[in-house]
């Protein structure tokens, strides 16, 4: 849940299946904070889609699930 | 000519991108075949994505998101939401699996998912089987195009079940049909188009070919030929042998 270290609030989510610690409050933020700021990348929120048009206004909260997904080959 | 949701394929191939020993055999495959529809997938991010995707809009042919992997209607539905928004199509070819060994279709999951998608506006291009009653109810759902299977995918064993798939073919005259799955050789890709579909979708059996660019060609060809067979009316098979030279006209020996 969240907590502090060195005076900074960190909150845990899961990003990708693994668990992340991050400042950030919303999905836009928390996505550039993790290296994606530039990346063209496809968003979902506890298995809900999110557009990247809403990623600004996306509150994340403890324990969140996050896929960020990229092209990849198929069949 | 049936269409794809109001487009005209240049060629009746459609190549798959995965599974090749390189990304330039994968290039090389397209090029030398012509295919005019790749599909692609979505996963998570780990370096390599970008890099892929400047790639496959290089290739310069439509892009087929899938929903490969997804096992219920939920996770397709959310996965052609992102492939929508990433690849920049309505197109999306639907899988929904329901059993692991044969990666068969679930056709609960993918009507109630189809049902969904096409009144999101999708176009969506069902991975089914050569079931006449889910067909019939997937185009009640909007689907204009249909992907029933040849074989398991991955299998490389051809068309499994020729009459299946040749009542299908038959049932919806005017629904584009596309064979996907389970070829293993261009003879399975000929047959598919000389039976009456509108096109053949692949992937193992180019990639995992020991010359990949070749085998696409070979493909590319058959497909053609197939489809020029079925265009030209073929004669039908009889039980009988009918001699091709005349009769009349033979000297008495």
């Amino acid at each position: 849940m969240q907590q502090v270290t060195w005076g900074i609030w960190f909150m845990k989510i899961e990003v990708n299946g693994e668990q992340q610690a991050v400042t950030a409050t919303h999905l836009h933020e928390a996505l550039a904070e993790l290296g994606w700021g530039e990346a063209r990348v496809a968003t979902a929120l506890n298995g809900s889609f999110v557009p990247a048009a809403t990623r600004g206004a996306t509150q994340l909260s403890p324990g969140d699930r996050l896929e960020v997904l990229t092209a990849m080959q198929g069949g | 000519m049936r269409d794809f949701y109001g487009e005209t394929l240049q060629t009746p191939m459609m190549l798959g991108t995965a599974r090749f020993p390189s990304p330039t055999m994968m290039e090389a495959a397209f090029r030398s075949s012509g295919a005019s529809v790749a599909t692609v997938s979505l996963r998570r991010e780990r370096g390599a994505g970008q890099a892929f995707w400047e790639m496959v809009r290089g290739l310069g042919v439509h892009l087929l998101p899938n929903t490969a992997g997804c096992h219920s209607a939920r996770e397709a539905i959310t996965t052609a939401q992102m492939a929508r928004e990433y690849f920049g199509t309505d197109w999306i070819k639907l899988e929904v699996i329901g059993h692991a060994d044969t990666l068969q279709p679930d056709p609960f999951g993918l009507l109630e998912a189809a049902e969904a998608l096409c009144a999101d506006g999708f176009k969506v291009f069902p991975y089914t089987t050569e079931d006449q009653v889910l067909a019939a109810r997937l185009i009640d759902a909007g689907c204009r195009v249909l992907m029933p299977w040849g074989a398991p995918i991955g299998s490389g064993m051809g068309l499994n079940n020729i009459h299946g798939l040749r009542t299908l073919r038959a049932a919806f005259p005017d629904v584009a049909m596309v064979v996907d799955a389970g070829l293993g050789l261009p003879s399975h890709a000929a047959q598919a188009m000389e039976l009456g579909f509108d096109a053949i979708l692949l992937n193992t059996a180019v990639a995992e070919a020991e010359d990949p660019p070749t085998m696409a060609r070979a493909f590319a060809l058959a497909a053609e030929a197939g489809a020029l067979a079925r265009t030209s009316g073929p004669m039908i098979a009889r039980d009988m042998a009918v001699p091709s030279t005349p009769v009349i006209g033979k000297a008495w020996l």
